[in-house]
């Protein structure tokens, strides 16, 4: 066993979609450790498989082939209390869409998964404001969806994510919706959640933007990876990145 | 093997929260009547057939409580005015009932209502979607969604009905009265009337959740990938 402990661990993870009569592979056979504490970027061009395998590891899909292991536990073996239990306790999620729910004020939004946790009400909105206050939106807690800009809208979502201390945050194209420079201060905000909360983070991206914060960026192309880099490869080969991710 | 190899959380928090998912009644009803207040007109449009059906159901059986009501006075002048209404009394009778064309009636319009609030559920709950993908990202087991859903529709359906019941009781007492004049609001046993209401509100109740279900279950067994790709 390596010394670093595997948080995720996917192994020969294969997926098909059936379209019709015709089958999609949207991912050819994929493996991946992935160390706890790390910020992982998942790269690669649309339809390269990125939120299939994002939706592989957050236990939200189920592999046609191959198993997923979260903390060393094949979730495949999970029953509906305990894979609940995974999403509400182990894993935050994060969405190119933010899906905030509609109904409920930020704060709400914030307080649910604590909620489903079982939190005390007191104890869960007092959390829920600090997380709030972390992603900068303590002033906005009673406002609606939409009255939040897209930025604030996934600020929330990750003060959402972060409500019952996962272990590992999934992000799925988190700066996808959003503009250059909101972009940017959520990258930002997901790096230092990475260093000053350990939180392992997992994001699929291809905004060239995050390479700058990933401890280790994994290139998929048609549902394989391509090459995993870590964060010294990085900076040698940084002069080439551009063009790769333009290809 | 398997106990062991579950995920277990750091020890201090396990301290402080037990491992288990939940979602307390009081919070379901907070988020169900939450829900119903941000989709007010639209609650609205699922509840109208309800209240519709239900205040005809309540305007029949109470109109048969007054008919009871001034048969009990004995007076052949209103026995007469009860006939001429098309009420079918023979000379024995001492009760009127409902004719069973109006029963009839009242069945298929509870019948129509029912899939009415299918029909309007389902649309409700497709809309939906995201947000219950969404809820089960965050941990809601199948049956707190479904919890929701069936809470809604017993608050709707209380209301919806109770106000139905007490528009049908009360458009029923008044036509009478117009008809057979003051008698007709005071002879009937208020008892009865009550009871009717009652009845009415009930029948509604019972519908609403009736019609929620099939929608209800729709929904909390989908996956979360499933419900989130769903456009709308
Ligand atoms: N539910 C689905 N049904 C059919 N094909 C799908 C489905 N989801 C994804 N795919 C296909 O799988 C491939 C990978 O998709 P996806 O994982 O969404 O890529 P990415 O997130 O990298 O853009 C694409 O070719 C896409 O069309
Ligand atoms: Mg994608």
């Amino acid at each position: 066993m390596a010394s670093v402990k595997n948080i995720v661990r996917v192994a020969n993870v294969t997926k098909t979609f059936q379209l019709g009569k015709i089958d999609v592979q949207a991912l050819k056979g994929v493996d991946l450790e992935i160390a706890a504490g790390q910020y992982v970027s998942i790269m690669g061009p649309s339809g390269s498989g990125k939120s299939t395998l994002f939706n592989m590891i957050g236990g939200l899909d189920k592999p046609s082939t191959g198993k997923v292991f979260i903390d060393e536990v094949d979730i495949s073996q999970l029953d509906a209390y305990e894979l609940a239990w995974l999403r509400c306790r182990k894993i935050g999620y994060i969405f190119q869409t933010f899906n905030i729910i509609q109904v409920m004020t930020a704060l709400e939004n914030v307080t649910l998964p604590m909620t489903f946790a079982g939190v005390r009400n007191e104890t869960a909105v007092e959390k829920g404001m600090e997380l709030l206050q972390l992603v900068g939106l303590a002033d906005r807690f009673q406002h609606k969806p939409f009255e939040l800009s897209g930025g604030q809208q996934q600020r929330v979502a990750i003060a959402r994510a972060l409500a019952n201390d996962p272990a590992i945050i999934l992000a799925d194209e988190p700066t996808g919706n959003l503009d250059l420079s909101t972009g940017e201060e959520i990258i930002t905000l997901l790096k230092n959640l990475s260093k000053e909360r350990g939180v392992t983070i997992i994001s699929a991206t291809h905004d060239i933007k995050m390479l700058n914060v990933s401890d280790q960026v994994v290139w998929i192309r048609d549902g394989r990876i391509d090459k995993i880099e870590s964060r010294e490869e990085l900076t040698i080969s940084v002069g080439r990145i551009d063009a790769r991710a333009e290809a | 093997m398997k106990a062991t190899a579950k995920p277990t959380p750091p020890a201090t928090e396990s301290l402080q929260i037990h491992r288990q998912v939940v979602l307390p009644w009081g919070k379901s009803i907070a988020i169900a009547f939450n829900s119903i207040r941000v989709r007010f007109f639209r609650s609205l449009i699922t509840t109208m057939s309800l209240v519709l059906a239900v205040s005809f159901l309540s305007f029949v059986s109470v109109n048969t409580n007054v008919a009871n009501g001034l048969l009990s006075t004995g007076d052949p002048a209103l026995r007469q005015a009860l006939i001429r209404s098309g009420y079918d009394l023979q000379p024995e009778d001492t009760r009127a009932d409902s004719s069973p064309k109006q029963r009839w009636i009242v069945i298929l319009s509870l019948l129509v209502c029912v899939v009415g609030i299918v029909n309007a559920q389902l649309m409700a709950v497709t809309e939906r979607f995201r947000e219950i993908g969404t809820m089960k990202c965050l941990g809601a087991l199948d049956r707190f969604v479904l919890r929701l859903f069936l809470l809604e529709a017993s608050m709707q359906g209380l209301v919806g009905a109770g106000l139905g019941a007490l528009a049908g009781a009360l458009f029923a007492l008044l036509s009478n009265a117009a008809r057979f004049g003051t008698q007709a609001v005071t002879t009937p046993v208020p008892g009865d009337i009550l009871l009717s209401v009652a009845i009415a509100t009930g029948v509604g109740c019972l519908l609403s959740v009736l019609g929620v279900l099939y929608p209800a279950f729709v929904a909390a067994r989908m996956q979360p990938v499933e419900a989130m790709r769903a456009e709308h």
